[in-house]
């Protein structure tokens, strides 16, 4: 067999203004506009027969000059057509930009562009299935989940160059955009076909990278549908970090809680009903830095209650910390079963006690109408353990993590506003719901 | 390698066929279209002017699906309201007969499903229509009559004075793709998968000026 000579590009001039017309697209191409004087030409046609002339009523310069080749997933692609179209939101048109790009082996690309966001776009192989989930109508593509972003109706405004489809100016084509960050699945409808294609967003920095552009590309401004979240990921990874930090934290407490508080004073008494017997304990010694003192009455209080004031007294500043506790316990049977209620034990801290020598004064009364005394033991342990230290920097920890996702929910919030569902019942995902963006 | 040949019928021209079981192949120096009775070959037409379609893919191109390499012997050109497209005749290493389209460079692997399931009638198929197949949940999304333009080299049938059919393209919420041909009665039922041109491995591809 012989070998086909390679496809010639089709060098022609422009019918109406006679301008020079190369058409890269070969025998794909059905509509190429001059980029002179704008006529929508039959590319089918051996002599281009003009369509349409002067239709076009704006003129809009591609960011990315025609013919430029660039490479896209380690294939080469030549940019072939330009078209800008719009939408209207509250009478209001937004416009955004699309460019056509070429390589006659691999077929078509898209790239997008509005305010300075960018997308990758190529065609869908396939039927995204459409569901609803938790209220919100979802489409399924290639095991992940897109929500519905925003409904429109958009028109083409300006056409440039090449298409491989037959250009009409100001149609209307129903637009579904489904995101799921940093993706963004689109279906495009009209009363014939549905065509579903799949775009990634990029940066103005790697469009300029990949098509070899000078300058800079133009800043984005504002948050775009599918613009991946920069507080996502850090979010997770703090998370993580603070479930780290959490981990070493209970390990430090585990071993710091781990040896048994020193005992500081320990008596026994009894108390007879109706007795209010004040009494001073013997003087003892508080040591090492400023600690909490744990003070526990242990009674064997039976349907009755017993009331007990006490004074903690530094001996040398005569400084007195007051402080009161009840215990009390009833039980009983009733209908053939017991019960009972309260307890016979209490326990307090009284904190941040310094150093020094100390004595209590201790006022006990029982209920006048207990039926008998009660024995009690009153324990003080020094340096008993104290959480507020672990609490205090378990808060500190949670400030990163908090904070990122603050602002990870302020930009999804941002993100939502330019959607269907912006308001003030807040339709925006809950921060969970985005979680899994993050794998 | 060495392949069946037969003399062109017409002008006497030698035909060599590239797969044992074609049943038509076109004759590259008269272009008639020849139908093979047993050994002998039938001139029953001529190719007509097959329009421009810029595919990469041509009678020749070789490539590789699922593990089996095949090779391009014959095609199908239709053409519909939004441009033409090829349906290429591939031969599989293993003997088997299958099609690669290509539609605006959009690629589709299918083959013949013999024993196919319930299918729409020509005149009730409608854009929407549910339909399963081994265990796949299929949609038709299009339907499109289509008009047949010309015929080049082997096929594994007579085909070659069809006017208009139709047809009707089903996917999947994947890439499981089919397609149902209503040029015969009962419709043909082919399924296989939409692809990438990457995916295809191919070699000995047309030349475009530039590239």
């Amino acid at each position: 067999m012989v070998a086909a000579p390679p496809l010639p590009v089709r060098a022609l001039s422009c019918p109406h203004c006679g301008a020079a017309i190369e058409q890269r697209g070969f025998d794909h191409t059905r509509n190429v506009v001059c980029a002179s004087c704008l006529s929508v030409l039959d590319a089918t046609d051996p002599g281009l027969r003009v369509l349409r002339t002067f239709a076009q009523g704006l003129r809009v310069q591609p960011l990315i000059p025609l013919g430029t080749r660039g490479r896209v997933g380690g294939a080469p692609y030549e940019v072939i057509g330009f078209q800008q179209r719009s939408i209207a939101v509250d009478d209001e048109r937004y416009a955004w930009r699309e460019y056509l790009l070429f390589n006659p082996y691999r077929g078509f690309l898209y790239l997008t562009e509005y305010d300075g966001h960018w997308n990758l776009v190529r065609t869908v192989r396939g039927l995204p299935e459409r569901r609803q989930e938790r209220g919100r109508l979802t489409a399924r593509w290639g095991g992940e989940s897109y929500r519905l972003f925003q409904t429109s109706e958009a028109s083409t405004d300006f056409v440039l160059g090449e298409f491989p489809w037959e250009v009409r100016l100001n149609d209307r084509v129903e637009v579904r955009d489904f995101i799921a960050p940093p993706r963004l699945l689109s279906a495009e409808s009209t009363e014939d076909e549905t065509t579903w294609s799949l775009g990634d967003y990029v940066t103005g920095a790697w469009v300029w990278e990949a098509f070899g552009l000078p300058g800079q590309p133009p800043s984005a401004t504002g948050v775009f549908a599918n613009q991946p979240s920069p507080y996502a990921a850090a979010r997770a990874g703090l998370w993580r970090l603070f479930a780290v930090f959490v981990l070493a934290l209970l390990a430090m407490a585990a071993v710091r809680f781990a040896p048994t508080p020193a005992l500081v004073l320990r008596e026994s008494r009894q108390l007879a009903p109706g007795a209010a017997e004040p009494y001073v304990t013997e003087s003892f010694a508080v040591e090492g830095r400023r600690a909490a003192l744990e003070v526990e009455i242990r009674s064997d209080v039976s349907n009755s209650w017993m009331f007990v004031s006490f004074a903690l007294v530094n001996e040398a500043t005569g400084r007195a910390v007051d402080f009161a506790r009840e215990v009390s316990y009833y039980e009983g049977v009733e209908g053939g079963e017991r019960w009972h209620e309260g307890s016979r034990d209490d326990r307090v801290r009284v904190p941040s006690v310094p150093a020094g020598r100390y004595y209590m004064r201790v006022a006990p009364e029982l209920a006048p109408d207990a039926a008998r005394p009660v024995s009690y033991v009153l324990t003080l342990r020094r340096d008993v353990p104290s959480g507020g230290f672990f609490f205090a920097a378990f808060l500190l920890l949670l400030v990163p993590p908090v904070w990122v996702t603050t602002r990870a929910s302020a930009f999804e919030s941002t993100r939502w506003m330019e959607s269907d569902f912006a308001g003030p019942t807040g339709s925006a995902p809950r921060a969970d719901d985005e979680e899994e963006d993050d794998s | 390698m060495t392949r069946r040949t037969a003399n062109c019928p017409n002008c006497g021209a030698t035909i060599e066929f590239r797969w044992s079981s074609a049943v038509q192949t076109t004759c590259a120096y008269c272009r008639s279209i020849l139908v093979r009775h047993d050994v002998a070959l039938e001139r029953v037409g001529v190719v007509s002017d097959l329009p421009a379609t810029a595919s990469p893919i041509q009678i020749g191109t070789e490539g590789r699906w699922e593990g089996s390499g095949f090779e391009v012997v014959g095609r199908i050109v239709y053409e519909h309201d939004r441009g033409t497209w090829n349906e290429w005749h591939l031969v599989l290493g293993d003997g088997r007969s299958g099609w690669l389209s290509d539609a605006q460079l959009e690629y589709a692997v299918t083959f013949l499903v013999p024993d196919p399931p319930e299918l729409p009638s020509e005149d009730a198929v409608r854009r929407g229509q549910p339909l399963r197949f081994h265990g796949a949940r299929y949609e038709v999304t299009a339907v499109t009559a289509a008009r047949y333009r010309g015929v080049e080299g082997e096929l594994p049938f007579e085909y070659w004075d069809k006017h208009t059919v139709r047809f009707a393209d089903l996917r999947t919420g994947g890439t499981a793709f089919a397609t149902v041909d209503y040029s015969e009665a009962p419709p043909l039922f082919f399924a296989g998968e939409a692809v990438g041109y990457e995916a295809l491995s191919l070699e000995n591809v047309r030349a475009f000026e530039g590239w």
